[in-house]
């Protein structure tokens, strides 16, 4: 019965989550029309006339009404055709879907390394407010946010490759020494122990850490801030005063009872955290040479490659409507307080 | 064995500091009681008198700053302020036990109830495995929660007030303490809940041969439930007797003035001024009636509804015809009158719609139906959004229960009272709207040179009267008061009270009060309208609704609230 109730609510927001992916869609469309120049006369080129311009505005179907237009793009959309890049000569389906896991493996690792040192970071500061160790904490945090990306990667370059020799040199992915493991789920970690290789797995965690740490540092400010003063206000409530009153030992009232209600705050700024260091990853990827979709659009704008532009911003806005569906679920599932209508 | 003479908990000379930024400030101070075996003791005090710091400090959980700073605590022979964190977790819950006021926050509330109770249970090593689960559920069971095995699985969201406290007690008692300790149990309840609680932790402790500390601002409540009383101000005990000594002689002027102050179901406003207060022998002020003259406000049918609407999705087709949430009428076809310079009391717990009737009568709420006339005027017929501008506003007036959040916390005091002047009133200038709210200050008894002070630097007291002033900065013909005393202390409400009775006499202006308190009600009112369930059980003039309630409900309602026991000085007048 509630199960059911709850199994509806899950429905539910993946239901509301369609019109913004809808949304994404619309936008994208418009933004491709809305940019400068036409793009039959790119398409056709210096040399071309009046009569071959036209010729191509019609192969293209640019001449119907924008209707029509759309509902073309959302038929190729549909067979999966987002044009072909014209800086790679690649179909920009291909060259996403073969960057994409590089993005996603880089980014993902960033925020569990984030979380796994944020986290505890805030709890410590939460549970010894105005002590040392809450300031080092926030000093820590704070120097992590000020410093850009860009500068905390080469540096972090400059001293664990070029001095002291500990890191792989900041080629990309994978050393030449290696081959790349067979594609299953795209990270290069996972597939080469899946392919029962560890060797190439521990070379691609070592490409993968430096970048990793820069991206790390810079997200966690908001969430060690995030738990610190979630944490602060749980362990203020009265459910920790009954918690105490009734003699519950402290690591049962710090975990089970102030942790996992301050936890319910920190999994909703998680999705704003994501998306910003999705942004930072474009700088991150051209500093490590990271074979990306930030670092590949960061190319195709350059010379004006709309197609590659169009998918990419396609790409980013799915992910950013998936990842907040994903939190929207696991809130809902987390808090018995979300009413079904609510 | 010790003997039995000995005092279970024996508390001597505590003093309780608190570090703050400005130095410690001690919050009790030379604090010394005893409670025997079996006995059920109750401290009563007011905001403020640190009733609840002392029973922190006696179970070891004040906050981070504060300090027992001397004296000592004794439980059974235990030295409590010496005794090492292990043992005090030990002590806690096992052989001392707390519930707290607000229920509802004191459960965690993404944890099922059950479980909670299964954590302490497993703490002391009482009940492991399956056996805790149906230990819970047996506890659950014992405080009277109907359906245990369904309630286990419940969160605290979802249950009532009543009934979170009774979890609380469930929790509290789950380990077979020999203290139990209720820290205003049932504030912020309804009074027959809080009547079903206070006889629950009653029975309990007589079943459990618990001994009680009752911690409540209510003295008739205390009165009802304990053999002894400590009066506590300020941080200092300023009298300890058994019930009928501290009633029929009280020895200290706090105590005497914490009694008068306590409203009964007879005796006057004035009544309820402290002794030495030249106004408490006096007969209360009467009140211009002219309950002769046409009405003046008629509400006829009026009906609430919420959740009608539906989920907001009607329009889709797919959504035609789909069953949305079943209307709830929170005000079912609600028909009342009230005269110029009449007071009316609209009286019933939470739940009943007396604040939807009215939010709708200030029409903050639009009606689903029915009509509200005001000097002949429909005003129901106004939506909501545009009646802050209509000329008929400025007759009606609302004071709100929080003292504190009803005002800006950026606006002076001045600033507030004279808010609805500005938007309202035809004063031109600075000058006249300055010497209007001078005026007004006066007229509630607020020195002028709190004026300029913030809410955060006024006491509640002076908080209300910020509220009731600029109430009747319009010269309302009719005033709302929701609750406009629930949040002060006895002492601050019998001098608002009071207050309330001068202006009606001054201004004649006509007053809806809206309470669950039929005591209070009682001291302003000439008529009262019972509700409940959105509909009025009873009507008709104060006295005979006290006396002869014609219906179960409210009989119910005025046996629940606690009566303290006479004053000496009501007995020899009875004489």
């Amino acid at each position: 019965m509630k199960s059911w109730a709850r199994l509806r609510m899950v429905l539910g927001r993946v239901g509301q989550a369609l019109p913004a992916l809808f949304g994404v869609i619309v936008v994208t469309f418009i933004l491709t029309r809305a940019l400068p120049g036409d793009p039959a006369v790119y398409f056709a080129g210096p040399a071309a006339d009046e009569a071959s311009i036209q010729q191509i505005r019609e192969a293209l179907g640019l001449d119907r009404p924008l209707y029509e237009q759309f509902v073309y793009y959302l038929g190729d959309l549909a067979s999966g055709n987002l044009g072909v890049s014209i800086s790679t000569g690649q179909p920009v389906l291909e060259e996403l879907a073969r960057r994409l896991p590089a993005s996603l493996e880089l980014t993902l690792g960033a925020l569990l390394l984030s979380l796994a040192i944020a986290i505890p970071m805030g709890v410590l500061a939460a549970t010894n407010p105005g002590r040392p160790i809450d300031h080092i904490c926030r000093v820590i945090a704070t120097a992590g946010v000020s410093l850009p990306t860009f500068f905390t990667g080469i540096a972090l370059v400059f001293v664990f490759y070029y001095l002291l020799g500990w890191s792989p040199a900041p080629i990309g992915r994978l050393d030449f020494a290696y081959l790349s493991p067979p594609p299953i789920t795209g990270f290069y970690t996972i597939d080469a122990l899946l392919d029962g290789d560890p060797e190439t797995a521990m070379a691609a965690a070592g490409q993968l850490l430096l970048p990793m740490i820069t991206l790390a540092l810079f997200t966690l400010a908001p969430i060690a801030r995030m738990t610190r003063g979630a944490m602060l206000q749980a362990l203020g409530s009265d459910f920790i005063r009954t918690a105490k009153a009734a003699g519950l030992s402290q690591r049962v009232i710090l975990i089970r009872y102030a942790f996992r209600n301050a936890m319910l705050p920190v999994i909703t700024t998680l999705g704003m955290v994501f998306s910003f260091t999705l942004g930072a990853n474009v700088l991150v990827e051209k500093v490590f040479a990271w074979p990306g979709i930030g670092s590949f659009a960061v190319d195709a704008l350059v010379v004006s490659d709309y197609a590659a532009v169009q998918g990419f911003v396609l790409t980013m806005a799915m992910l950013f409507v998936l990842l907040n569906l994903l939190i929207d679920i696991a809130y809902t599932l987390i808090d018995p307080r979300i009413e079904a209508n609510g | 064995m010790k003997t039995s003479s000995l005092p279970l908990i024996s508390v001597q000379n505590l003093t309780v500091e608190f570090g703050t930024r400005e130095g410690p400030v001690t919050a009790v101070r030379d604090v010394s009681f005893d409670l025997a075996r079996g006995e059920t003791l109750g401290i009563v005090g007011e905001s403020g008198s640190g009733k609840s710091v002392t029973s922190f400090a006696l179970m070891g959980i004040l906050d981070a700053n504060g300090q027992v700073a001397q004296g000592e605590m004794t439980y059974s022979g235990i030295d409590l302020r010496r005794a090492s964190p292990r043992q005090m977790r030990d002590i806690r819950g096992r052989e001392i036990s707390m519930i707290f006021q607000n229920p509802r926050s004191a459960l965690n509330p993404i944890r099922k109830v059950g479980l909670q109770i299964e954590d302490i249970l497993r703490e002391h090593a009482v009940a492991v495995g399956g056996h805790a689960r149906r230990q819970a559920v047996e506890l659950l069971d014992r405080v009277r929660i109907r359906d245990p095995e369904k309630r286990y699985h419940a969160y605290p969201h979802e249950l009532s007030g009543g009934m979170c406290q009774r979890v609380v007690i469930a929790l509290a008692l789950a380990c077979k303490p020999r203290v139990l300790i209720a820290d205003e149990p049932t504030t912020g309840l309804d009074v027959t809940t809080q009547k079903t609680i206070m006889d629950l932790i009653r029975d309990l402790a007589t079943e459990q041969g618990l001994s009680t500390i009752l911690i409540t601002h209510d003295l008739g409540l205390a009165a009802n439930y304990c053999g002894r009383i400590v009066v506590m101000k300020r941080g200092e005990v300023v009298e300890a007797a058994p019930v009928d000594v501290l009633f029929g002689a009280p020895r200290h002027p706090y105590t005497r003035a914490l009694i008068e102050a306590t409203p009964r179901r007879s005796g006057t406003v004035r009544a309820l001024l402290p002794p030495d207060d030249f106004r408490h022998g006096q007969p209360d002020p009467k009140p211009r009636c002219r309950a002769l003259s046409a009405p003046l406000l008629t509400v006829e049918g009026l009906t609430k509804e919420f959740g009608a609407e539906g989920s907001g999705f009607g329009w889709l087709p797919w959504r035609k015809g789909v069953e949305t949430d079943k209307a709830f009428r929170a005000v079912d076809d609600l028909s009342f009158e009230l005269h110029a310079g009449e007071s009316l009391g609209l009286v019933g717990e939470s739940g009943c719609g007396k604040s939807t009737t009215s939010m709708m009568i200030m029409r903050l709420l639009d009606p689903t139906q029915g009509s509200v006339r005001l000097d002949g005027e429909e005003i129901s017929a106004i939506p909501s959004s545009k009646f802050a501008r209509h000329p008929a506003r400025a007759k009606l007036q609302f004071v709100f229960q929080d003292p504190t959040d009803s005002l800006n916390p950026r606006f002076t005091a001045a600033r507030c009272i004279s808010d609805p002047i500005l938007r309202l009133g035809k004063l031109e200038g600075g000058k006249a709207v300055k010497a209007r709210v001078e005026e007004l200050a006066d007229l509630v008894n607020l020195p002028l040179e709190l004026l300029s002070r913030f809410p955060h630097q006024l006491s509640g007291g002076q908080k209300a009267r910020v509220g009731i002033a600029r109430a009747v900065a319009l010269n309302p013909s009719l005033l709302i008061l929701d609750e406009p005393t629930a949040a002060l202390d006895v002492s601050v409400q019998a001098v608002v009270l009071n207050l309330l009775a001068d202006l009606r006499a001054q201004l004649g202006m006509s007053y809806l009060f809206v309470s669950h308190d039929l005591n209070v009600v009682r001291l302003l009112c000439e008529r009262v309208v019972v509700m409940r369930a959105g509909i009025i059980v009873e009507e008709g003039a104060t006295d005979q609704v006290m006396t002869t309630p014609k219906t179960a409900y409210t009989r119910e309602l005025l046996a629940s609230s606690p009566e303290p026991p006479p004053t000496l000085g009501a007995l020899e007048a009875a004489e």
